[in-house]
């Protein structure tokens, strides 16, 4: 049975009416329209499909929509400052941290709730963070080298 | 077909007295569906945003925990690493840092998987688990709510609120390890857990040791009254030897029955040597797999 049902996305309400069956990243994709968001395993296993709830990480395949209701969903669209990247973003590009690109978006979420919690993580504590998300390109150490990066330019600013 | 969010304890149990099934995290409940395993129920009731049931209390008798309480929130918990230490061991290797976020230990506990990370070391420790319905509460131990893989004894309008966890007697430590293939999103191949509490010249005065994946639900070991007065070596030996002999574990995708045999009584051993450290005042870091056990950064 379909359900009549708001969504907040990045600060914007979305209305939408779905299955109460329908995961959020399918929802995210074709009803609210963003499809930085990637469906890879589909199985709670690779963290493609990584979105922040309430600021934390969740698997968004494996999440059902209707549990999102009243949340505040943030997805690798609403990292962007303006029209300017995250310096996330930035330096994932100059580390040489994105190959084929597809985990970038899972990763970029993982990483910026790492950051938000752990200003000046450890080494091991970025593999950790980063450690739902899996990455068949680059061998991690340029992601890792990234978000350290990106935590020390944060902390100078 | 319908989904309503619970403001309150009391709707929760109205609705499941109406049929619903309960959804936290959903991280057992939406992968099982999408695996075929079971259809996703028809009506679902949200209990992820009732007031008190994810809370972490401390009472006359112990540490009191809501049946929503993440397993970030437990991971974290200055007290649950210090005190009750296993449990925090468990909670710190379910799934991912998204898994752990949403995950809860109530949802954990009724899922009822063998290969669970959380019931080992909560059986080790004495936990009971608190199960109300619109009738009244009731509470169960472990041993009594598991019985089978993926099944429990609370009735279909019982819902867990809490698990009651009673304080450690002094010179006491506990500790959960797992035999892992990779570091997240993995499920125990076997896992151990053990509490020790050391006399004051050093030997073990009791020890209890629990089991997961090689058994239908978590398996806590028979026997060990008579190990009393030894040292630690000598129990730790003797448990992982009583570990490869009580464990009646299955071949799957993960591993065959002889492997687990085998190191179930490994792991049984180093959790109470670990276990042991911690009584002894010594502080290793959760989790054990990640300080000195296999998972730990080279």
């Amino acid at each position: 049975m379909s359900e009549s049902i708001s969504l907040r996305v990045n600060g914007i309400d979305y209305p939408v009416t779905i299955d109460q069956g329908r995961n959020l990243l399918s929802v995210i994709r074709t009803e609210v329209g963003l499809t930085g968001t990637k469906e890879g395993c589909d199985d709670c296993e690779c963290g493609a499909c990584m979105v922040l709830l309430d600021g934390q990480p969740i698997n968004s395949c494996s999440y059902l929509a209707v549990q999102a209701q009243g949340r505040e969903i943030t997805t690798v669209e609403g990292v962007l400052q303006g029209d300017a990247l995250h310096p996330l973003q930035r330096n994932l590009l100059e580390e040489g941290g994105v190959q084929c690109g597809f985990c970038t978006p899972g990763m970029i979420m993982s990483a910026t709730a790492l950051l938000q919690r752990t200003p000046a993580p450890t080494e091991e504590e970025v593999r950790i963070g980063l450690s739902g998300n899996l990455c068949r390109c680059t061998g991690y150490s340029k992601i890792v080298q990234a978000v350290q990066r990106t935590a020390a330019e944060l902390a100078d600013s | 077909m319908s989904f309503t969010i619970a403001r309150t304890l009391d709707e929760a149990l109205a609705a499941l007295a109406a049929g619903a099934r309960p959804i936290a995290g959903g991280t057992d409940l939406v992968v099982g569906a999408r695996h075929g395993k079971a259809p996703l129920p028809a009506d679902l009731v949200a209990i992820d945003r009732i007031p008190g049931l994810a809370e972490v209390t401390v009472t006359a008798a112990g540490i009191t925990i809501g049946a929503a309480v993440s397993h970030h929130t437990l991971e974290g918990h200055p007290l649950i690493a210090s005190t009750y230490s296993a449990l925090a061991d468990g909670s710190a290797l379910v799934g991912s840092p998204a898994t752990r976020h949403v995950g809860t230990l109530g949802g954990n506990i009724m899922n009822a998987s063998p290969a669970m990370d959380t019931g080992a070391g909560l059986t080790v420790l004495g936990a009971e688990v608190e199960l109300r319905a619109q009738a009244g509460s009731r509470r169960v131990t472990l041993a009594d709510l598991w019985t089978a893989p993926g099944r429990t004894s609370a009735r279909p309008d019982e819902l867990c609120v809490a698990v009651h966890v009673p304080t450690p007697a002094p010179r006491s430590g506990s500790a959960y390890l797992r035999l892992e293939y990779r570091r997240a999103m993995e499920i125990a191949v076997v896992g151990a857990a053990a509490a020790v509490t050391l006399a004051p010249d050093g030997s073990v005065a009791a020890v209890r040791v629990a089991l997961s994946a090689v058994a239908p639900t978590i398996l806590s070991l028979g026997g060990l009254e008579t190990l009393a007065g030894g040292s630690v070596n000598d129990v730790a030996a003797a448990v992982a030897a009583a570990a490869s002999q009580q464990a009646t574990p299955i071949s799957d995708v993960r591993a065959t029955d002889h492997y687990r045999r085998h190191t179930v009584g490994v792991m049984a051993r180093r959790a109470v040597a670990a276990a042991a450290r911690r009584a002894a005042g010594e502080t290793i870091a959760i989790p054990v797999n990640r300080s000195i056990g296999i998972g730990a950064a080279s």
